[in-house]
Order: structure tokens, then sequence, then C-alpha cells
């Protein structure tokens, strides 16, 4: 028998309950330790999603984002419609129209994709940020840190794939923060933990890169012949000048059918017109403080 | 005291101070690497997961299907902070479907029900009643439907012991301790037989 | 479940669903288990990563057959069809697990020689009685030998039943081992499913021929000694008017090819509530009473306590324990005034004279019978068949007290629902009287479930709930506080049964009963000491023990010990049994009759697949599980017919199926299904086509019906309904709605109703995707919207073509995702042995536009 086996670590546990969080929980659920100082990611394995949606409810619920409740939009079964402010997790449907009875192994006719933030190496959001909001984090990831953002935008044209959006009720910018929250108390970011096929995958990058690799070809060698890395080093989805993505994907059918840009790429080079407008805009901000502060006293 | 609380907050001034002191571009242009605390904000250095507000962490297992996923409730005040996929579980091993990741939702939801309603006969609206006037008169309702159609013995004299006007529904939802007393008392105690549950359903 | 209970001894689960990562082959049908069941498909997705392959069979491509290497649609109601044409390629060729099958099933069983089936005559088996549309099973019987059934009502309505059944004690039930006798299962069951050729599985089904036999191959590669396949079903299987069995095809399937009791082997039933298992082990049903006992019925041998024993009581077997268990009951029911007088409390109880099962509940709702309903955690406005027929009864109460989360479809269908909407009665004329009262969530109130797999988990009260909410523990115990309260004074002998219940729970200062107190009781003690019991072994029958449910036995052992509450899993190195996680029935058995895991020599039919085995030096079996077995009784231990021996001694040490009365899987079932010992493709009650295999005996004979006005039914072929539709859950949403249309989170990922319609359909019609549809039954209309995919097929049944529709039935008026109820559409019929319904499987009309009466108005 082999199911449900347990980490190690866990047995710990097993005469009393735990009192809070089980320190360094990552470790029992994703077999990983978060450490400051290391690079993080997702790897979403997309052949094992059966598009349950728990990684959309998962990130609703932790990050304590509203529903959006766009309605019925009649595309299979994909009614949040994509990742936006209050949806940083978003399972694509693609139905693709064959009814073949025999398939090739994983997930053949009927696509499921739970895209996420790419958390980029290097982060052209990042670069576009005039104000220092958007920083990469002590774990690799890119975060949004609302108490600086001022709702500028630049990052949102700035991101190729459209992950970035501000909003409506506090126009700041939203995005994914590979739960930041979390990593910094030990624990997997929610969508991870939730997922109940393991089709996303938390650690280090290069530990799901190489672990990715590995099921690449073990799914060739199962004649599934079409599967491929998107975002890893030299890769599709690691292009124009972005090194690699820290949450990557594995694919079996082109990035456009899961709403993926084929060759994304920076808009832009460097930091510096991005650090000006932001001057622009601190300056300006710096004034209005003064102003407020003087009408306080 | 901790850096969570090392700035005055709640002014906009003291927002905007903050952010300054927080702009992290000038630090960033002094040279400092790509992921270095020079980008950190305030709220950032101060980051904890809600999970270490709890004061109180229990045991649970999810209320929809019946696969028995184990959580973990944490809590704090009395009220929960968050519900979480229980690592040490091997059915789950901390992993929940998109309804049981959604129990914190559900427990929290601003449609559950939290008064007793009433609506008397040919009434068309509810009235808010107290719990306790709501539990007597069911009981009485309850004795007046059952004296009124108790059988005890068939015509023939074969003894059956039983109403048929009260019926019950529900229970795959339930405890098994709750199940148990409402099959003792509806069926054991009052002589109900139509006590069905989800099972056919 | 009586399926698995008359094939393998016990209606549940035979294996825990970690199980399944063990297994080589899983066979999903009659289940969505991706979508519904997802952290038990966990399991199947890592079986498929080991190599196993995984096969779903369904009506509609789901998201489950989106993960299977094969994938085989068939038309909703063929699955017999499908599975027996699996039973005909393995029989023909030969392909079955010999070395299991013959010791472990009754395959060698001699069968009467009046039995005939339906392939002699024109479509019944023998026995029909056509006045009373029920079949006699006399015939159906072993030569010369009556077996009781091993489900819960163990008699069966045979002339001299108790004394036929008496020749158990004499000997082995009549054998032929060479497989030979015209009159051995072997023989009939081959000649049964010989009807079930490729051909006619293609035209009964719908499912091309070369993708149905690469199913039965995958199948029989994957079993024998080195190799296990399980099967996960689901009320796909469940509700139809044959539900009963087209599982019983299942379990036949698995006996044959050594499936059962095994690693990675069985027949996992996936079941949609959290304690759906524990409210049928601990029944809050009408003819079960905790633990698998018969409530005691009037027109049967029941009258007095030593009537009831006799017929009940199995001479052979685990059930010759039947009387310590029953008379223990008694006595956690009525305590100290359980006494030999009363029958030990036998006399308090009430019978039932028919089938008071939900279905008939409806009508005699609908026709004025019942006065007052509870309705507890349920929304059968939503959920129960044909809807419109469950709210006129709603309308005919004097009163209705709903507990539930939130204010449900049930507990508004006085102001919002179809009655009201479709002008047959305002409020005012409605003359119910409703209580809504808010009920717990688990985490805010203390107590235990019993998940698919018979796993009792427990969970803390963590935090109270909103306002005036309680536990359903709070409610039924202040209910019956009050109750015996106002009985107190009463001296009439027809109110000694509710001033005799046992109702001294202790409550905490908030009122609320202690659960645990409750589990107790559930687990057993001594009486009058309340001593706790150890093991359902510890009972008696002379009323010196107490027991809620004797198959719990053993979760409470000692006081401050609830094993439900366990919490220690296996580590990496630990066997996987997670014996110390939780508690199972029985006596903490994880994986059922698994000492069929072993040959009947006793060693493990493989490495590979090694669970149970016998130590001959520790004269012991051995298992990282609880052993489903007399833990000494060896291999080679043969009854000594002589002493005419009982209960477990009349087994042999090759008897793995110790709750079936002659040891071995039923495959050929004589006695305690209504509608024939084997498996027969019937059309459901609403059916497109004729029945292929014997045209003009379309439907299950003995099918319940119930006439009302409310209730018509179309007649097969009906052209007026030409399309097969089925309805179904999503993942996201869960049963009747309630819990999950509450929360945004949920709600909006499916945030309004809608029907699957193939696109060959759509085009005819002109539709697209969110188009506004109209779907019509005899029962009703509704209007939703159309969501046109290629997942859905027509089928093509001889020279038909047969559109397959699929409707989410989650949907009512309350909550934020909303829409019309799929169950005004259903039928209220059932299968003869559950009473479930078949809302998988009804035919329906379609077409374009919205309903006249709500035109518009969105």
């Amino acid at each position: 028998m082999a199911g449900g086996l347990a980490h190690p670590r866990t047995l710990e546990y097993t005469d009393r309950d735990p009192q809070g969080p089980v320190p360094q929980e990552a470790e029992l659920t994703a077999g990983h330790r978060v450490e400051s100082g290391r690079s993080y990611g997702f790897f979403t394995d997309t052949t094992l999603c059966i598009g349950c949606k728990a990684c959309e409810v998962a990130c609703k619920e932790w990050n304590n984002l509203p529903a959006d409740q766009p309605g019925l939009t009649g595309q299979s079964y994909d009614n949040t419609g994509r990742l936006g402010a209050h949806s940083w997790r978003h399972v694509t449907f693609l139905e693709r129209g064959a009814r073949a009875t025999s398939m090739p192994p994983f997930q053949s006719n009927w696509l499921m994709m739970s895209d996420v933030c790419k958390h980029c190496d290097p982060a052209p959001c990042l670069e576009a940020c005039p104000t220092g909001a958007l920083f990469r984090t002590e774990f690799d990831t890119v975060v949004v840190q609302q108490d600086i953002c001022n709702g500028c935008g630049y990052c949102v044209p700035a991101c190729p794939f459209g992950v970035v959006e501000l909003a409506k009720e506090d126009g700041k910018a939203h995005k994914c923060t590979l739960c930041y929250d979390r990593l910094k108390g030990g624990l997997e970011p929610a969508c991870a933990k939730s997922c109940p096929t393991d089709s996303i995958q938390f650690g280090p990058v290069e530990a799901l890169q190489q672990r990715a690799a590995a099921r690449v070809e073990e799914l060739e060698a199962q004649g599934q012949t079409a599967a491929y890395l998107y975002g890893t080093p030299g890769g599709p989805g690691a292009t124009g000048g972005i090194r690699r993505l820290n949450a990557f994907f594995l694919l079996t059918d082109r990035p456009e059918r899961y709403n993926l840009p084929p060759a994304p790429s920076r808009p832009s080079r460097n930091a510096r017109p991005s650090f000006l407008a932001g001057l622009a805009t601190m300056a300006g901000l710096a004034v209005a403080a003064a102003l407020i502060g003087v009408g306080r006293r | 005291m901790t850096h969570r609380n090392r700035r005055p907050r709640g002014t906009l001034t003291g927002r905007l101070v903050g952010a300054l002191q927080d702009w992290s571009v000038p630090r960033q242009l002094r040279g400092a690497p790509g992921h270095a605390k020079a980008a950190e904000s305030a709220m950032s250095r101060g980051l904890r997961p809600r999970l270490e507000q709890a004061d109180r962490v229990g045991t649970s297992i999810c209320p929809y299907c019946a696969v028995g996923c184990a959580q973990l409730i944490y809590a704090r005040d009395g009220k929960p902070i968050a519900v979480e996929g229980d690592p040490r579980s091997p059915v789950n091993q901390g992993t929940l479907c998109p309804k049981g990741a959604a129990t914190f939702g559900l427990m929290v939801s601003p449609g559950r029900l939290d008064r007793c309603l009433h609506r008397a006969p040919g009434a068309t609206a509810w009235r808010e009643v107290p719990l306790d006037w709501a539990m007597e008169r069911i009981a009485q309702l309850a004795k007046r439907s059952r004296d009124e159609s108790f059988v005890s013995r068939l015509p023939d004299g074969t003894r059956v012991n039983h109403t048929l006007a009260m019926a019950s529904m529900g229970g795959a939802t339930l405890d098994n301790e709750e199940n148990y007393l409402i099959k003792k008392l509806f069926s054991a105690g009052l002589g109900m037989v139509f006590v069905e549950n989800q099972a056919r359903v | 479940m009586p399926s698995l209970g008359a094939t393998f001894g016990r209606g549940a689960a035979t294996l825990p669903q970690w199980d399944l990562a063990n297994s080589d082959c899983v066979l999903v049908m009659g289940s969505n288990m991706a979508e519904n069941h997802p952290i038990a498909f966990r399991f199947v997705m890592q079986a498929k990563q080991r190599g196993a392959t995984v096969i779903h069979a369904d009506p509609r491509f789901t998201r489950t057959s989106a993960m299977a290497d094969i994938y085989a649609p068939l038309r909703a109601g063929s699955d017999i069809a499908f599975l027996g044409g699996i039973i005909n390629h393995l029989l023909q060729n030969d392909l079955w697990f010999r070395e299991f099958a013959l010791p472990y099933t009754n395959l060698s069983t001699i069968v009467g020689e009046d039995y005939r089936g339906p392939g002699e005559l024109g479509g019944y088996f023998s026995g029909w009685n056509a006045e009373g549309r029920r079949y006699s099973p006399e015939s159906w019987q072993y030569d010369g030998v009556v077996v009781p059934s091993s489900l819960a009502e163990g008699y069966v309505e045979i002339e001299g039943f108790a004394e036929a059944t008496r020749r158990l004690h004499e000997g082995p039930t009549p054998k032929d081992p060479t497989l030979q006798h015209p009159s051995c299962v072997y023989q009939i069951l081959k000649r049964h499913f010989a009807r079930y050729t490729p051909e006619m599985v293609e035209q009964v089904t719908g499912c091309p021929r070369e993708v149905f036999l690469k199913v039965a191959d995958a199948m029989a590669r994957n079993s024998g000694r080195e190799r296990t396949g399980a099967i996960c079903y689901a009320v796909g299987w469940n509700h139809h008017t044959k539900g009963a069995q087209i599982i019983r095809t299942g379990a036949i399937l698995q006996a044959l090819l050594g499936n059962v009791g095994r690693p990675g082997a069985g027949l996992l039933a996936l079941r949609g509530h959290t304690s759906i298992q524990g409210s049928t082990d601990i029944a809050t049903l009408y003819d079960l009473l905790p633990g698998y006992l018969p409530q005691p019925h009037a027109f049967r041998p029941h009258h007095t306590l030593e009537d009831y024993l006799k017929v009940e009581t199995s001479p052979t077997g685990w059930w010759n324990n039947f009387p310590k268990y029953y008379v223990s009951l008694l006595r956690a029911f009525y305590g100290a005034q359980a006494t030999p007088e009363n029958g030990r409390g036998h006399d308090l109880l009430p019978r039932i004279v028919g089938d008071h099962s939900q279905l008939p509940l409806t009508v005699a709702m609908a026709n004025g019978v019942i006065k007052g309903l509870f309705v507890m955690g349920q929304n059968p406005v939503v959920g129960g068949s044909n809807s419109k027929l469950v709210q006129r009864g709603l309308a005919q109460l004097d009163w209705l007290v709903v507990r539930d989360i939130a204010e449900t479809d049930t507990a508004t269908f006085w102001r919002d629902g179809h009655l009201v909407r479709d002008g047959e009665m305002r409020p005012e004329d409605i003359g119910t009287e409703v209580f809504l009262m808010p009920g717990s969530l688990s985490g805010e109130k203390a107590g235990s479930f019993t998940n698919t797999h018979r796993l009792l988990q427990w969970h803390d009260k963590v935090v109270a709930g909103p306002g005036d909410s309680r536990s359903e523990l709070w409610f039924t115990y202040h209910l019956g506080r009050r109750l015996q309260e106002l009985y107190r004074a009463s001296t009439r002998e027809e109110d000694a049964p509710i001033r005799s219940l046992l109702w001294d729970y202790p409550v905490d200062e908030e009122g609320e009963p202690d659960a645990e107190a409750v589990l107790r009781e559930i687990n057993g003690y001594t009486w009058p000491e309340r001593e706790q019991l150890a093991s359902f072994n510890d009972l008696k029958s002379d009323g010196s023990t107490a027991c809620g449910c004797w198959i719990y036995g053993g979760v409470f052992p000692q006081p401050g010990r609830n094993l439900a509450r366990a919490r220690k899993p296996d580590g990496p190195e630990g066997p996987g049994t997670h014996l110390g996680w939780g508690f199972a029935w029985p006596d903490n058995r994880r994986t059922l009759n698994n000492r069929a895991s072993a040959d009947p020599e006793g060693r493990p039919w493989s490495e590979r697949k090694r669970l149970v085995w016998w130590d001959e030096t520790k004269g012991e079996w051995q298992s990282p599980d609880q052993i489903d077995f007399v833990k000494t009784k060896r291999p080679d231990y043969e009854p000594d017919w002589s002493k005419r021996p009982a209960g477990m001694d009349a087994l042999s040490g090759t008897q793995p199926f110790i709750m079936i009365p002659d040891g071995v899987a039923g495959i050929f079932v004589p006695s305690g299904l209504k509608d024939g010992p084997l498996p027969e493709h019937y059309e459901p009650t609403e059916t497109p086509v004729r029945n292929a295999f014997h045209p003009g005996v379309e439907g299950n004979p003995p099918a319940k019906r119930w006439a009302h006005d409310l209730n018509p039914i179309a007649a097969p072929g009906d052209p007026r309904y030409p399309h097969v539709l089925t309805t179904y859950r999503l993942t996201e949403h869960h049963s009747g709605g309630t819990p999950t249309r509450i929360v945004p989170t949920t709600a909006e990922l499916q945030p309004e109703g809608f029907c699957e319609i193939p696109t060959e359909l759509a085009r005819e019609l002109g539709l697209r995707s969110t188009d506004w549809v109209v779907l019509s039954t005899p029962r009703g209309e509704i209007e939703t919207r159309a969501l046109v995919t290629d997942r859905l097929r027509p089928f093509r049944l001889g020279e038909r073509r047969v559109f397959q529709l699929g409707l989410p039935w989650h949907y009512g008026w309350a909550g934020m995702a909303t829409g019309d109820v799929a169950n005004v559409l259903t039928a209220v019929v059932g299968d003869p042995n559950t009473g479930m319904h078949e809302n998988k499987a009804l035919t329906c009309a379609l077409r374009p536009g919205r309903l006249a009466r709500r035109g518009g108005q969105g």
C-alpha cells in the first residue's frame, strides 16, 4: 500500500494537534522548506490539471479577493474569464473538438490550465514601476507592495502576459504575490497547497525545472510527445529578454491555445525612463503630503 | 516593539511620508541587488501569514462530499480566520477541492442564517422568533400530530406502534451522533416511520 | 447499498481511497470522479503516474474523461449492457481469474432446477407475478437449501423460510467444482450473458464495439496474481430503476477478476455527502436500524422478539451473532425500560407497513397524509425528484421545520416556489406553518462523520456558529427532552416508547449535549454499569450490554479514547494502511474481505499484491491491516458437519466473505434482491428506444411506480420527448446548492444554470452557447441557458440517432448562483430494491426560447 503516505516530520504532530501553523509546513505539503534568499516558483503541469478551480478558490479565500461574478460565459467551464486584479489564478478551458475515445495519456481532448503571474526574471512590470512598489522579494518573486503603489498603471502594459490590473476599488495594481505572507511563514502558497492532483507544484525554481524536465521525458516515453516546457531558460515563454519564468508551465499544445504569448518580450530594457517618470510622481506626492501636513496643523 | 508598529499609521500624511521613505527606486539605483531589502516596504517587512494570529487551531472534517478531507480551522477570539487542509491526513495530505477550499467562506458567508424565522399559516413574510419559543411550539405541534395519528395496532390486532403523519428528511450532512439521536427519538421514541436521508437522493 | 451487500456481504466500499494508488487499472463509471470527488481522484492520478490504465465510461465527456486513457461513451441507462458485455467477453475467452473465483465465489454452486433466466422467459426471471408486479424468489434458491440474505433483512418471503435455512447446519451448499453441471452458477452465468455480444452492446449502448472491447481487454489484462483493478462508481450507477443491478454487474465483474479484498482492488462507492455512509450505518432510513438491522415490519414474522430473531438470524456466517446486536441496540434505546416483558424493547419499536422512503414520502405529502415534516440539512425542493410534486406536498403540511445554514429554496417554497410563480396558489392560500432554524457546520460543533470508505473521523468544535445557530444534536436532544416532559404524566400504552427512551446525555453550560457521550453509547457499554466495551465481540444477547450501532464497536473502547479522533498517519516507512488515522468499521479494517488477498493455502497471490497471509508458526493470519476473518482460523479448516456447526464455525478457512451465510461472494444472488439473481439490461422507465434484448419488456419489471396526477410518465419511444436527459453535479457546487450558492468564491465559478447540448443538435435548432432553451417532460418545463459542446454526442442505436443532453441540478432561486430547478423535470419512479429515483436517465424535449410565464424578466 502506498497511497497517502505522510512526510516523516508529520509524525511529530500526531500525538497532539498543532497549536498554530506547523513550522515550515511547506515541507510537509510540498516537500520543500521555504528559505529567504532562494528562488521559488510554480511548476504548473497542465497534464495533471482536472480543471477543478480549487486554486482559484483557495487563492481568493486566502487573499480575501472578491468574486468578480461576470456570469455565465458559455466558454466551456470558464466563467471567471481571465487573470485580473481579483483573480490571481485562472483556469483556462479548451475543448479541442475531437471526439476521440482513445487518447494520448493525460488530458488530451479538453485542455485545462491554471494560469498565474509568471514572476518573470527579469520582470517587465517591475522595471516599469516608477515607485518601487513592484519589487523582487527575498524569495525571488515579484510583488506589488500595496503601501507604495500609487496606481500609475505603468506596469499594466509592461506585462507581456496581461497579468497585472488596476483594481476599480482602490486604483492600485494587483496580482499574484506567490502568497508572500505565507512564504514568510514557511507555508506553501494557497493554490499549490490545495491543488488536488498536484498540477500546481511549488518549490525552488531549479528543483522544479529539473522535475519538469523529467516529467517531459516521462510523458514522451508514455507516448505524449507534444509535451514541452513554457518559461524555462532557452525555451518558449523565456524570450525577448526574459531569462526565465519563475512560474512556468508544461503544455501540450501551442501557447496561444492557452492564451499565452508565443514569444513574450520586455517592452523596455532599462529602468531609467520609468525612474524619471517616477521621480516626477513622487515629487508631486511629496508636495501634496507637505500641503496636507500643513493643512492638518 | 515589532517593526510593524514602528511608524505612525492611519493618516494620509503618515502614509505618504512612509511611502517616500520606502520609495525603493533611489535605493535600487544606488546599487542594491534586485531582490534586496532595499526595495522592501514597511508592509512587506511586517508581513506574516495570518495563521500565526490564531489563538485556537482545531481539527475538522470538510462539510461537503464523503471523501472526508481533514481540515485545520484557525480561529481568533472565537471567530474563524482561515480553514486549511490538514497536512497530516492520508486522505487529502493538505489539499482541498474548490468546495473544500471555500470552507472558510462558507463559515463566514453573509448568507448564513443566524436567527429563527417563523412563517405563520397564510403569512406572506417571515418574522423573527426566539429560539426557545420555536422549540416549545415545535414540541407542541409534534405532540399534537402524533397524538392525532398514532396507531398502536391494526384492525387485525397486529402491533404497529407508529404514526404515518410525521416525517423527517435529512441526515447525510449530519454527524453520526446526530443521526443516532434523530433515529432514536423519531423512530424508537415517537414511532415515526417516514425517516429518510439523502442516501436515496 | 444492497448490491455490494448481496455480493460481498457488506454494503460499503471495499477499499480505502488511498489504496487506489496501488491499482493497475481504474474504471470510473457511473461517476464523474475528477469533478465530484477530486481528492479521491488524486489517488487515481497517482496510480496513473505509476502506469495504471484509467478508463472512464460515461454518457458525457467530463473532466474525468479528460484524464482517462480510454473514454467509452455510452447512452445513459445502458450500463448493464456495457458491463454484461465485458462479463461475456471474459467468460467466452476464459479471461477470468479462475484460481480466485472458483474457491471464493459461488460459481460452482448448484442452483435449483426450476430457475429460468430472462433469456428463456421473454424478459422475466422465473417467479414473476404479473398481478403483484413482483418476483417470488423460490426458484432462485440453491439446490435443496434456502440461504438467508446477507442484507439488513435476512428474511426472504418463502414458505417455511426459517426451517429451510437450517439445512446450512448440515453441510456445504451443493457444488460442482468442475463447473460442468448445467445448473451451476458458472453455466447459468455463461448462458445469461452469452446474449451480451459485442454487436448487442454496440446497439444498446451506442458505444463503438472496438472501444468497449478495449475496455474489456484492459480490465482482463490488469487482473490475476500480479495485478489488480478497481472500479469507482457513484450515483451515476444508483439513480436508475435498475441501479442496484448495475452495481451488481460491476461486483460480478470484480469477483470474476479477483479484484476484491486485495490491494488496489475492489469497488469504491463514492458517496456525495459528508456522512452519507454514516447516515446509512446509523440509518436515518425507514427500513434500517443502526448497524444494518432491519426495522421490524408489520407484515413479516417480526411480531415478537422471538419471531423476529428466528427469521433474521442466519444459521451460518457472522450474522449468526444477530441477537447480540439487536438486543444490545434495544438496551441502548430504552435502557432500563427494555425488559423481558416487552421483548427487551422490541414491542416498543414502530413497525413499518411498506415503503416509506423518500419517493413515497413525497407522494404521501402531496396526498395530504403527512402533517408535519422535519427537514434537516436537506433541500428537497431542489434535490427531490419531481420538484413540483414536492412543493405541492409541502403546501399540504400543517407544519414544516427546516434546519439549515441558510435560507433554502425548501424553506421559501411558500414565497418563491413554483406554486406561487405558476399562479397556482398565493402565499395567503398556503396553510403550512414554517420554521426556519439556523444549523451548525463542522467546526461549530463536535461530532464524527463516516466517510465514503467507512472511516469515522471526528471534528472539534472550534468556534461558535452565528447567532442562534445550533447543532442537530442540540435540537434533537432538546426536542426529545421537551417531548418526554410533555408525555411524562401519560399512562397510555401508546406513549410508552417516548417515555421509555433512554435520554440522559450530559449537556454543557450552553445546553449542548456531549457528542462523545453519544459516541460512547454508539460504541457500546455494559449495562447497567456503563463500562465501555472494547469491541463488538463483547456484546451479549441477554441485555447485559447496550450498543447503539454494533459495527462501530471499538471506536470508543475506553473512557477518553475516541479513536475517531486519532490522527496518526503512516510515514514513508509505514505500510500505508493508516490504522492510526480515524477508525474504520468494522474493527478498524481498511480493506474488506482481505482474507481474499491470500490464496486458498494462505499465501499472498503475489509479493506485489501482498496484504494478508497465514503464519503457520504463529498459527495466525498476519497483515498490516486488521484482518477481516477469524484471526486463528487455519486456511485448511473445514467445519465438522457432524456437529451441526453454526455461525463462523460453519465457514471453512477458504471462505473470505464472512457476512454471507455460505462464505463466498455471491455472483448469483439467491436471496435479498427484488429484481433477479443476476443483472439484466432493462431500459429506463422513460426511454427513446425499445429493449433490444426483449422488445415488449422494456423497463425493469418490478420497478416502483406511484400513480399521481402530477407525476405522469412518458411511454417508451414517445416522439414528443426524443432526447435522453441526464442530471449531474459540477465540481464547483454541492448537491442542492445551499452551501456553495451562498459563497461568492464558488458561486462565481458556475454562476447560473445551463444545459449541455451536443453540437449537432444545437445546429439543427439554431442554438449557440448562452442562448435560452426550454426543456420539458410530462412533469413540467424549465428554462435555462444552452452550453453547446462536442463533449456530448449523438448516439447511434441501431437505426436510431439519439441525442444525449446533460443538466446540472444544483440550482434554484436562493443564493447568488441561481437557475431553474432541474428536478421539475424528473419523475417519481424507483429502483425496486432501494427506492432510488431515475434522474440519471429520462427523456425530454428541447426547444429554443424562454418560458412564456417569465419571458423577458431575466
